[in-house]
């Protein structure tokens, strides 16, 4: 049995009538906690990153954005028809697409960023 | 079976969101900004293999060839792409990952059929719209980045209320399919007019706003993830997907403010419409007041007698391929004792930070690179100054011209200086669609040519001196 599974078996026998719809209370007001958390984290983070590295920043975040890698994943895992599989096998393929070249990307850029200026050549001045 | 249990995922992936959380921490400073990107990769490697022994997947096939085309199409990509092409690559990779998370939404669909709760079905309907949205959204903005289509906004009358209309249907589509979650068929009509609404959002804007659009869309695409960690009960994707949320809020926050202009104003308001024909190349202005035209030899004078120099870089540099020459006019201006620097403003170029990538990449020492608000004052106390491929962002009308469609963006005081050398193809105006007043000035010097042509014989003529 997968982790879903077992999750969706417990929210339906802690649901509530009024809430039968919901995932238990409890868990949806969790996640949006941790939502407004996060979310509050990361402006303040983002407020602190240097404009020299907002391009950089930006492939990251990219990057980190696509953890979507990791829905795809799970949905892949529960799928029952060839559908599902497509659908979560293209969206595993972009995805990965995304982190492998946002990270490697993000490399290449702070190498550039890092790079000792070659030494100047003496004796072309006048 | 699983080969960790959840508390056992859990912990993994409160570690790969400590990563996450120093990653974007390390990118405060550029001496620790390596560590944040290792720590990042590292964060996603956690969570990944978290979640593949967590949930097991029978399809390995599917699962190795879909991962091997990341790898196949994903390295290319980051070791091939100029960094002057980054904005559309990022454009890209937007659309990348936010038709990710729409169709992994549409397969979490499938997977709930036929008995969707409602509060799944409407976070889903919104992850998939804003999905969807924001794929169509990133494929004109990479089209208008890599000119494939006009950068030019596409307006009409009754513009905004048409998107907003379509937008109304997608909605629409939205709530129906929260009450009757087995009609497929609405979508179809979600994803289709969320599509079309993304389509006309960005064609409706400018080239020049683009720097905003990218990081709006990238905000987007983090939302949608986050959404998806709601319809999953899956804490990272939460995570992850809101620190990128915000970044791109914040990014999208600090160009608009150094644009002077709103949220609503860059998405609908469709400023540089008005634009003027084109142009008709130095000899054939239109305006009638004159500029004074110089050749890169009587540059090269002045440039001998000046003790204090400011470059100000913007996208005709990218443009032009130009940095590795603005190098080499910097190396040779130093090795005479010139005290030269970069004037950065922050939306020049085509994304946010892009000019300080260009001028890393032709080994420009960072401490060279200044900001607006440090460099500003120092232009009274420059004896030249030169713009290459910036244009709005000199303009002085953003001071004094209330009229002016650039009035209230704070801009690089250039004017200032005892000498201003702009280098500029021809007379036309900037994306905003405004004459630059700069042109007119007396202390303005114009070179009329390619950006990288008029830099490379001022090298050479300062060398033959």
């Amino acid at each position: 049995m997968t982790l879903i599974s077992v999750l969706q078996a417990a929210n339906a026998t802690a649901a509530l009538p009024s809430t039968a719809n919901m995932p238990s209370t409890n868990d949806l007001l969790i996640d949006l906690l941790v939502f407004i958390m996060a979310t509050f984290l990361g402006v303040g983070l983002i407020r602190g990153v240097t404009r020299l590295l907002h391009t950089p920043l930006m492939a990251l975040t990219n990057a980190i954005s696509s953890v979507s890698m990791i829905a795809a994943l799970i949905v892949m895992s529960e799928s029952s028809n060839t559908t599902i599989l497509i659908l979560t096998t293209v969206g595993v393929a972009l995805a990965s697409t995304n982190v492998i070249s946002g990270f490697l990307l993000v490399e290449r850029i702070n190498r550039l960023f890092r790079k000792k200026p070659a030494p100047k050549k003496e004796g072309q001045a006048k | 079976m699983s080969a960790i249990n959840a508390n056992e995922l859990l912990a993994m992936y409160i570690l790969a969101v400590v990563l996450f959380i120093l990653a974007l921490r390390f990118m405060s400073d550029i001496k620790s900004s390596k560590y944040g990107n290792w720590s990042a990769s590292l964060g996603m490697l956690v969570a990944v293999v978290a979640t593949l022994l967590a949930y097991t997947i029978h399809q390995t096939d599917y699962l190795v060839g879909a991962l091997a085309v990341g790898l196949i199409l994903g390295t290319p990509i980051a070791l091939r792409v100029p960094t002057t092409a980054l904005p559309q690559r990022t454009a890209m990779s937007q659309a990348f990952g936010s038709l990710a998370v729409a169709l992994v939404g549409v397969a979490e669909y499938h997977v709930d059929l036929p008995h969707v709760p409602a509060f799944t079905m409407a976070v889903l309907a919104t992850e998939m719209t804003l999905g969807f949205l924001t794929f169509a959204g990133s494929c004109i903005a990479f089209g208008k980045l890599q000119e494939l289509i006009p950068g030019r906004p596409f307006v009409y009358p009754g513009k905004n209320f048409v998107s907003l209309a379509i937008l109304a249907v997608a909605i629409a589509a939205a709530v129906y399919l929260v009450a009757f979650p087995t009609q497929g068929i609405a979508l179809y009509v979600l994803a289709a007019f969320a599509l079309i609404f993304g389509f006309l959002l960005v064609m409706g804007i400018g080239g020049a706003d683009m720097p905003t659009v990218i990081a709006i869309l990238n905000s987007y695409t983090g939302m949608s993830a986050a959404a998806l960690g709601f319809v999953l009960n899956n804490k990272i994707l939460i995570v992850a997907g809101s620190l990128d949320g915000s970044s791109g809020f914040v990014l999208a926050v600090i160009m608009s403010q150094a644009m002077n202009r709103s949220f609503t104003n860059v998405l609908f308001g469709g400023v540089g419409a008005k634009k003027v024909e084109k142009g008709a190349g130095p000899t054939g202005a239109k305006e009638a007041r004159p500029v004074q035209s110089y050749s890169p030899e009587d540059v090269a004078t002045i440039l001998e007698n000046a003790t204090k120099v400011v470059i100000v870089p913007g996208y005709g540099m990218a443009v032009a391929q130009a940095q590795h020459t603005v190098k080499e006019l910097s190396d040779i201006l130093q090795e005479k004792g010139v005290d030269v620097k970069f004037g950065i403003h922050p939306v020049a170029g085509r994304m946010p930070g892009h000019m300080n990538v260009l001028l890393a990449e032709a080994q420009v020492p960072y401490e060279q690179l200044w900001e607006m608000e440090r460099i500003n004052p120092e232009f009274p106390n420059t004896d030249v100054v030169i713009v290459v491929g910036a244009n709005d962002v000199t303009n002085p009308a953003a001071r004094t011209r209330p009229e002016s469609p650039l009035y209230g963006m704070p801009i690089m005081n250039v004017d200032k200086a005892r000498t201003v050398i702009f280098v500029k193809r021809s007379m036309n105006p900037g994306f905003s669609g405004a004459d630059n007043e700069l042109f007119y000035l007396p202390n303005t010097w114009m070179v009329f040519g390619d950006a990288k042509k008029v830099l490379s014989d001022l090298v050479a003529d300062l060398k033959a001196d």
